[in-house]
């Protein structure tokens, strides 16, 4: 075979060297593609493991969360709410607080009528559990930002976001088998690393992140592509139910039984008592989830109760559709009602992780930052094979490699900058801003631009000193801007017992000593490059590097 | 690795193109002939559709020859969406045809 501009080595005789090339091949370039579409979604998506502490967090007037009140007072409360609120509405949604995932209660209602006197026809609010009254903290984007930015970026619509994260989710899928075909020795290179031997080291970095949670790492991306699977796959839908038929296929998918259209005649709702009285004796106090009305105040109303999902994987339990008006039961519908759909909830709840308890999460968190290392590791093994490469050709310019080495820093070090001057701008901007939560994530971004641009403007390993050093320290300093802001520092969080807020800043501290790590790494290496006695080679190294200055090809 | 230009262009798209086309007909297919009801049918199929295009993908990288790769893929693609067709599925609405 002839060598291309794609490859620098030849393919060896044997069909099987051929077959492990084309592969590594394949793997090279899916995985270069959109690595940096990736390391966004690996990152984000490994806070979000932590979203609803992280939001915590981010809203510090909100209390410390005492032991919830009895799902049935909460949720009268919540309706007394609703009736003033939202009245003549579709449906109204409550969700009760339930440990972890939901703290407070939260409403959401359709299709209520102003003219008698909703305050709109559709909306979301916080409550007090206590009062009904809305809560009100600070204007934040919270962890729920940095989740949702995992699955549909920022500043785009779905129809563009789901392609991109759709398409980049399937390339890690192409570059996990491909990973794995390629893996000659799987477990012996488990506990194999060879430190200090540049390109090999990299490599069995690569190996050990890729390997140590692969199993986490495949059911984390082919469900990443079920979540998006009506978005990039609608034909199938389509060419069965029609182009207009697929809120009738989510209907017939994802609705309970025995709903059925408004008769339009009032009716007063059915008390909520002997309908969650019912519901307890059969999952245990406290574990109702959800309380779904379906056409409130109407003759056809429908009161179903969601089971949580804290007993199991599947992102659905167990759900009881009640007559809204005689409050009987009409229908047990169990979890599997259909296998197939329970095969999707399974994978859709292993992704998310919600029934995950402390350590399980931390195990998802953990999962996470090795993913996260993974795609890293691969992005900069791409560079330093083209660098020993480029150094031996002094003469050209290398462009595909100076802009890979450029994005790769003011990505891999700039964006998790950008996460921490996130949760500074959550602490310092104005609290009654205006448009503060929004923000908060332009802050994020504009960081992340001005780390691109710094990584662009200056040499290769300085910028990659400087920034890492720079993240580890908005990192590391995040606990004391909290003491500074807030009467909920580290020491009064870890005396009260709030393992939330202790959590979090002993998490960013580490995190900032890493990175203030890997910065001191480079810089070693950095200076040791400099001492090396002149080789022939090292010309070539000033050539790359005058390159680097001045900016090359970006 | 000798492939080059347009001949490379054709490979990557036989791999997202053919490989979505071969995916979707594949979903499309297992809809309309699995023993279950219409919608678990219809999920089932979505379920099933990524594994086939990403099999599809890394099978195209593997031959690495343009015209063979489209041929492989659409060829199948073509029957399993004929036999819907004869089962009488409006896989053509749904392109928009």
């Amino acid at each position: 075979m002839s060598q291309s501009p794609l490859s620098n080595k030849k393919a060896s005789a044997s069909p099987d060297g051929g077959f492990r090339q084309a592969m590594t091949w394949l793997h090279t370039w899916v995985g270069l593609t959109l690595g940096w579409v990736l390391f966004l979604i690996f990152v984000t998506g490994t806070a979000g493991y932590f979203d609803t502490e992280i939001d915590r967090w981010m809203q510090p007037e909100l209390p410390f969360v005492e032991a919830p009140l009895s799902a049935l007072e909460t949720a009268n409360v919540v309706r007394a709410r609703l009736e003033q609120e939202a009245p003549q509405a579709e449906r109204w949604y409550i969700n009760l607080p339930a440990g972890r995932n939901q703290l407070y209660p939260s409403v959401f209602w359709q299709g209520a009528s102003e003219e008698a006197g909703a305050s709109s026809a559709r909306g979301r609010l916080t409550l007090d559990s206590k009062t009904g009254e809305t809560l009100t903290p600070r204007d934040t984007g919270g962890g729920q930002t940095l989740y949702q930015m995992h699955w549909r970026l920022h500043y785009l619509g779905r129809g563009y976001s789901d392609w991109i994260i759709g398409l980049a989710t399937l390339f890690m899928m192409v570059g996990l088998v491909t990973g794995i075909i390629i893996h000659k020795k799987i477990f012996v290179d488990f506990f194999t690393f060879r430190p200090g031997k540049g390109q090999r080291s990299w490599l069995d970095a690569h190996n050990f992140f890729s390997v140590f949670a692969l199993p986490f790492h495949l059911m984390i991306t082919y469900s990443g592509l079920l979540f998006m699977g009506f978005s990039l796959m609608p034909l199938i839908v389509a060419s069965h139910y029609g182009d207009e038929g697929r809120r009738q296929f989510f209907a017939e998918v994802f609705d309970p039984p025995g709903i059925v259209d408004a008769a339009n005649t009032p009716a007063p709702l059915v008390p909520f008592t002997s309908v969650i009285h019912q519901a307890e004796q059969r999952w245990g106090q406290g574990r109702v989830q959800v309380v779904d009305v379906h056409h409130p105040q109407d003759a056809s109303a429908r009161v179903v109760l969601y089971e949580s999902i804290d007993q199991t994987v599947s992102t659905s339990g167990e759900r009881l559709v009640f007559d809204g008006v005689t409050g009987d039961l009409l229908h047990t519908e169990p979890t599997d009602a259909s296998m197939v759909k329970h095969v999707r909830d399974v994978f859709l709840g292993l992704h998310e992780g919600l029934f995950a308890g402390t350590a399980l999460r931390w195990l998802y968190f953990l999962s996470g930052v090795l993913g996260t290392g993974m795609v890293a590791t691969g992005l900069i093994l791409w560079t330093t094979k083209r660098r020993k490469t480029a150094e031996r050709k002094p003469g050209r310019t290398h462009r595909g490699l100076v802009l890979v080495e450029k994005l790769n820093i003011g990505t891999i070090a700039g964006l998790p900058a950008g996460m921490a001057t996130y949760f500074w701008a959550n602490r310092l901007l104005p609290v009654n801003m205006a448009g503060r939560g929004e923000w908060e994530i332009h802050i994020l971004f504009l960081t992340w631009l001005a780390m691109l641009l710094y990584a662009a403007l200056r040499p290769r390993l300085k910028a990659w000193q400087e920034l890492l050093a720079a993240t580890g320290v908005l990192f590391a300093t995040l606990p004391v801007l909290n003491a500074l802001t807030t009467e909920r520092h580290l020491l009064h969080s870890l005396k009260s017992g709030d393992w939330v807020f202790a959590g979090f800043d002993i998490t960013v501290f580490v995190i900032g000593v890493g990175f203030v790590f890997a910065a001191y790494r480079v810089r070693s290496s950095r200076l040791s490059d400099l001492q090396k006695p002149h080789k022939p080679k090292s010309t070539a190294v000033k050539v790359s590097k005058l390159q680097d200055t001045t900016g090359g090809a970006v | 690795m000798g492939l080059t230009g347009w001949r490379l262009v054709s490979l990557i798209a036989a791999a997202l193109l053919g490989g979505y086309a071969l995916a979707n007909s594949v979903g499309i297919f297992l809809a309309a002939f699995l023993p279950a009801s219409k919608s678990d049918a219809v999920l089932a199929g979505n379920l099933v559709s990524f594994a086939v295009y990403v099999a599809a993908i890394i099978w195209v990288g593997a031959v690495r020859k343009p015209l063979r790769a489209w041929c492989v893929l659409l060829i199948p693609a073509f029957i399993l969406t004929g036999l819907c067709l004869a089962k009488g599925v409006d896989v053509l609405a749904s392109v928009g045809l």
